[in-house]
């Protein structure tokens, strides 16, 4: 909502030395938030008022040009040369005398053009910073100006406009009675109700037939016809302005009255052409296949939840949103119904959202209006019309009243300063309410409250502690902290997934958390299922309309949009959480007057998708940098791997890993990450197609876990540290290439028994030694044993114990490596 | 030279007089200080302290003295022998210090060639800033709560005293779940963790949300659709605006340094009331100190409490929320919402481990 400070001031008696700062202030206070404070741009030098004496119209040019006389104030008229044709003799004009620099730095000097001498300029609204209207010069009237008197303070040009955002509790704020009521209370300063004025009593009949068929959706509608209006006259210039200032385009007078009263009271009006309107007015919700071309021109089929204003010819009118086409005021319109009414809110808000229609009126309908001002509106938009219009009001005025009285509100008169923590005596509450426009009985402790006819925001106890509080001052509340009883810390989850991360960042990874949306062609290139998606009914892009059940395309979109930006060496992670198709179980909409019930709780719980926390990573380029010491070593499926054990460590669970198939990871480079017996996720190496798809580079490496898979690490219990001597072992084993060398691993440290403490391998061979269809593995075994010095025999018989283990998955001794050992003895 | 057993010849001790032993002394003294490096000492050490030197030999010569010369004599050989270690010791250990400087010296390395072998990582800022406010609030008593981010709309809105018809409930503003009427919709606000809070504890209730948040607006340089929030909620007995303002000034200054507090502007939001917006002030600011607007806050609406089933009557409280990009932009001076949400590592980087 904009409003003129100049508009403002003329119902508030703003305190003398009130500037905009404090006006600013005032605002935030009452909760009005300053979007923005609007200055015209800075005029300087003589810009005066100038009265059209003569026009010659110049011809042989390219366009039509006039030569003006105007009188200035001077003995001698100014000659202009002007573009413009909106203006005839005797109009009053602002004149930009040589001297003057209008907004732009806009140098006015005398000049020759057309063969003439241009003394200065008449300006349009434009060119004077003041609004986008350039069709013509402005305009000011035929009479009641004096030529010569400066034009600045006339036009406002020193008038600051103050946008505010209202909040929706606050529909009465959209008008200056609003604000005006808001800022006297705030200033502490007197003020007029600008909806105090009491309507003349219009003799006669109803000027029409109305018939309200809904009146729990209409409760009160207004109306009066006038006729006899100009259909030339123009809307007085002063009025345009505040209209631009307001952000609101004039369009002829009738519309500009309506639209003018509906910034001073908060009243949206409409006027229908009278001559179009046939036979009575019925408010009444649409019927099948009805169809109303609004104002705005578009053919719209109606909704049975649309509220209408029909005649007998059908809809001319959807109420409280937009007019209809074929009643629309048109240049020959001398006879005028208006109507003012009051519409319930929640049904306008459908209206607009489903005829996607926010215009100024539903604004306000939509938020709330004051029901008590339906026909003061009338009267005051009628005193205009024949003010400027010449209209006259014909016939008594339609009021179809069916209000009910006003609910009344119990509140504990303690209650404000239970909220607010400081004292806020009785008298205070009282006192506040009546200047908010309540009615107030008190009856001992408790405060019978009737909120005003225009706040129909205010419904609970609540509503009226906050009222109070605010007049008291927010800042007079002071912070004091609460004794909180004491917490448990974070969960476990909550810890792991912390310790998770940085276990990652400190291994080299870069968090990277993207948007969870994914489309069709990410899925089919890395192979993901696309069935079952959960999808938006609203994606921002349609190519991404559905939720994420990986954190792989968001990772690899990032490492992508990375090398893009000349990154070469990228390790990324993301922890987050993805989202698994549910089973279409309808979330339930209880009621919110009570606790739902415990099934309806547990259906409405049910119903939301699950969506565990993930884990991924993704590696491409160099996992060790190049420098003075080497070359750098690139990524490989094993870090991937490595990326995961990163991850069971942290979380304090035992992974292990076995040869998977699963997309997108490559066939044979992809290991299956196992925390008991559940395949937790996967590593590897990316199948080369995907990277292809995605124009990644070859051999980019993945890995993705499900952390909330994995069970809750187990109470370590501490180890028994041996004080003997450890006794090494290497041996080298020779297998079939496809035995995993962690069957191999396990079926030594099976046979080798508990004297083993530490099992390495260290070395893998594949070279033509190793035989076809063989791979060499060696690997470093310690043995220790808790309470005594091992001898060699022991030693000996643990490490055969385990070659014999070994020889049951086909691995045979190529060698033993190193001599048993004993260090230390 | 005679054996253990020979009888005693005085002519073939001479090797046992006070002359004699000086001379070795002085003899394998001047060698010590001749030898110029370790290996050269190494080279004279047999000829003065070995087993064939001339003080070892003559110490043999002991048991052919009578008894009464012996001890004498033998006093005399052990100082000549003492003395001889000591000075060979003193040299060693001179020769070793200059081998060794020497050494040092020679292995001297430019250690500003040291750099990252392995590469670093980094956490994203707004999950260490989540954090971070998450350890504030659990340090003062209070629990970290959790909720879906796909969650069901009577939660996100009806629960929070924002029925069927309010304008944020509309496709312009939240992302739903197809089809259309599936009750489910990418929650809007952490605001539902408070109302899933209060149907599963009973007061007194102290809990922190933050999480993902999510609105249809396009990325720019301000918005973004998928975003983060950090809520906080307290029910319990007697609370007041004083003790939100209260945690909200701790909290300030916790993050924003001793000197940030906060002030209020009055304002509206359904599930809050009173409501204000709050800002903090913020003395780091790049552009110097300043307010800044961060949130919103307000005591809950007791239609709120109703709907999760706490009885308003005996209990009150406040609730709070803030944007974790807003906190990220000011504290941290990012000027550009793209950076945040880019994932590019020069971004994330910057903050390290732990911001």
């Amino acid at each position: 909502m904009k409003i003129p400070v100049s508009w403002l001031s003329q119902h508030v008696d703003l305190p003398a030395g009130t500037g905009v700062e404090d006006l600013d202030a005032a605002f935030v206070r009452q909760g009005l938030e300053v979007e923005d404070v609007l200055r015209t741009p800075a005029t300087t030098g003589p810009l005066v008022v100038g009265r059209v004496l003569e026009i010659e119209e110049l011809t042989g040019f390219k366009k039509p040009i006039r030569y003006c006389l105007v009188d200035v104030g001077n003995p001698d008229p100014q000659g202009i040369v002007c573009g413009a044709r909106n203006f005839a003799v005797g109009d009053f004009v602002v004149v930009a005398l040589p001297g003057v620099v209008l907004p732009g730095d806009f140098a006015i000097a005398a000049r020759e053009t057309y063969g003439k001498v241009s003394d200065g300029m008449i300006c349009s609204v434009r060119e004077l910073g003041i609004g986008d209207d350039h069709e013509g010069i402005l305009v000011l009237g035929t009479e009641g100006f004096e030529p010569g008197t400066p034009a600045a303070g006339l036009l406002g040009l020193d008038d600051v406009v103050f946008d505010l955002e209202v909040t929706t509790d606050r529909g009465y704020c959209m008008s200056v009675r609003g604000i005006a009521r808001e800022v006297a209370a705030a200033l502490g300063a007197p003020w007029q109700d600008p909806a105090a004025a009491t309507p003349p009593a219009w003799s006669g009949e109803p000027a029409w037939t109305v018939e309200v068929e809904d009146p729990q959706r209409c409760d009160r509608f207004s109306m009066i016809a006038v006729e006899g209006l100009d259909p030339a006259a123009p809307t007085p210039w002063w009025m345009r302005r505040r209209l631009t200032r307001c952000g609101v385009r004039s369009i002829s007078l009738a519309v500009d009255v309506t639209n003018y009263v509906m910034l001073e009271l908060g009243q949206p009006m409409h006027a229908f052409d009278r001559a179009a309107v046939r036979g009575p007015v019925v408010v009444r919700t649409a019927r099948p296949g009805e169809r109303l071309t609004t104002l705005d021109g578009v053919d719209r089929v109606l909704d049975a939840d649309d509220l209408l204003i029909t005649d007998e010819s059908g809809p001319i009118g959807l109420a409280g949103v937009m007019g209809g086409a074929s009643t629309e005021i048109s240049g020959s319109t001398t006879a005028v119904l208006l109507e003012a009414a009051h519409w319930e809110p929640t049904g306008i808000g459908r209206g607009v959202r489903r005829h996607r229609l926010p215009s100024e009126a539903a604004k306000r309908f939509e938020r709330g209006t004051d029901p008590d001002v339906t026909v003061v509106a009338l009267a005051r938009a009628a005193e205009l019309l024949a003010g400027f219009g010449g209209a006259t009001v014909v016939g008594g005025v339609v009021d179809v009243d069916t209000r009910g009285p006003r609910p009344e509100i119990a509140l504990a008169a303690d209650r404000p300063q239970a909220v607010a923590g400081i004292p806020i005596d009785t008298e205070t509450v009282v006192d506040t309410l009546r200047t908010v426009g309540c009615t107030v009985e008190s009856a001992g402790a408790t405060l019978t409250v009737t909120p005003p006819s225009w706040r129909p925001d205010l419904t609970d106890p609540a509503d009226l502690v906050e009222e109070v509080v605010r007049a008291v001052g927010y800042d007079e509340i002071p912070g004091v902290l609460p004794t909180v009883p004491p917490g448990r810390g974070l969960t476990p989850a909550q810890r792991r997934r912390r310790t998770v991360g940085r276990a990652l960042a400190e291994a080299g990874y870069t968090e990277a958390p993207a948007y969870p949306f994914v489309g069709p062609a990410v899925l089919d290139a890395l192979g993901l299922p696309t069935d079952g998606l959960l999808t938006l009914r609203n994606p921002l892009s349609d190519e991404e309309p559905a939720l994420r059940t990986s954190l792989l395309p968001g990772l690899l979109g990032t490492v992508a949009r990375n090398l893009g930006r000349g990154q070469r060496d990228l390790a990324v992670f993301e922890l987050g959480v993805v989202f698994l198709p549910g089973d279409g179980t309808v979330a339930p909409l209880p009621p919110v007057d009570r606790r739902p019930d415990d099934d309806t709780l547990a259906a409405l719980l049910g119903a939301v998708p699950s969506q565990p926390w993930h884990v991924g990573a993704v590696l491409t380029g160099l996992r060790e940098p190049r420098g003075h010491w080497g070359p750098g070593r690139a990524a490989d499926w094993a870090d991937a791997v490595q990326a995961a054990h990163t991850v069971a460590g942290a979380a304090g669970v035992e992974l292990t890993v076995r040869a998977g198939d699963q997309l997108p990871w490559h066939p044979g480079r992809c290991a299956e990450l196992v925390v008991g017996d559940v395949v937790v996720g996967h590593a590897g190496e990316l199948h080369p197609r995907v990277c292809t798809a995605l124009e990644l580079p070859a051999r980019t490496c993945a890995m993705e876990l499900d952390l909330d898979a994995l069970p809750e690490a187990p109470v370590a219990q501490a180890p028994r540290i041996s004080a003997y001597p450890p006794v090494h072992s290497d041996v080298a084993l020779t297998v079939a290439s496809g035995v995993p060398s962690v069957d191999v691993e396990a079926a030594l440290r099976a046979g080798a028994g508990d004297l083993l403490e530490r099992l390495q391998l260290f070395d893998v061979y594949t070279g033509a030694q190793a035989g076809e269809g063989q791979k060499s593995l060696a690997y470093a075994l310690t043995f220790r044993a808790p309470d005594r010095t091992l001898t060699r025999a022991e030693v000996a018989e643990a490490v055969a114990s385990a070659l014999a283990s070994a020889a049951s998955v086909g691995a045979v001794l190529r060698g033993e490596v190193g001599q048993a050992v004993a260090d230390g003895a | 030279m005679s054996g253990a057993n020979d009888p005693f010849d005085p002519k073939q001790v001479a090797a046992l007089s006070p002359e004699a032993l000086d001379a070795a002394v002085t003899e394998g003294r001047a060698a010590f200080a001749a030898a110029a490096d370790l290996d050269a000492l190494a080279a004279v050490r047999p000829l003065h302290v070995g087993d064939r030197a001339p003080l070892s030999l003559a110490r043999r010569e002991l048991g052919a003295l009578p008894p009464a010369a012996r001890k004498d004599a033998g006093q005399r050989v052990n100082a000549a022998r003492v003395a001889l270690a000591e000075a060979y010791d003193a040299r060693l250990a001179v020769l070793t210090a200059e081998r060794d400087e020497r050494v040092l010296a020679e292995e001297r390395v430019d250690v500003t060639l040291a750099a990252d072998r392995r590469p670093r990582g980094a956490r994203h800022p707004l999950t260490t800033i989540q954090d971070r406010i998450a350890d504030i609030f659990v340090g003062m008593g209070y629990e970290v709560a959790e909720g879906p981010e796909l969650e069901s709309e009577w939660l996100n809105f009806d629960a929070l005293n924002t029925g069927p018809d309010h304008p944020a409930r509309s496709l312009a503003d939240t992302f739903f779940v197809a089809p259309e009427g599936s009750g489910l919709v990418l929650r809007t606000h952490t605001s539902p963790v408070q109302a899933r809070t209060m149907l599963e504890r009973t007061p007194p209730i102290y809990v922190v949300a933050p999480g993902r948040v999510f609105r249809t607006d396009e990325l720019d340089a301000t918005h973004t659709p998928v975003f983060h929030q950090v809520e906080g909620l307290a029910i319990d007995r007697g609370l007041t605006m004083a003790h939100l303002r209260g945690t909200l000034e701790a909290l300030a200054k916790a993050l924003f340094g001793p000197d940030s507090t906060i002030r209020w502007r009055p304002h509206f939001f359904p599930f809050t009331e009173p409501s204000a917006e709050f800002d903090v002030w913020f003395p780091e600011h790049r552009d110097g100190p300043r307010w800044v607007e961060w949130g919103g806050c307000g005591m809950v609406n007791p239609r709120v409490l109703t709907a999760c089933g706490i009885d308003p009557e005996v209990y009150g409280g406040f609730a709070f929320g803030m944007g974790i990009e807003r906190a990220l932009q000011f504290r941290h001076g990012v000027s550009d919402m793209h950076d945040i949400v880019e994932g590019d590592v020069r971004f994330t980087n910057a903050f390290g481990v732990e911001q």
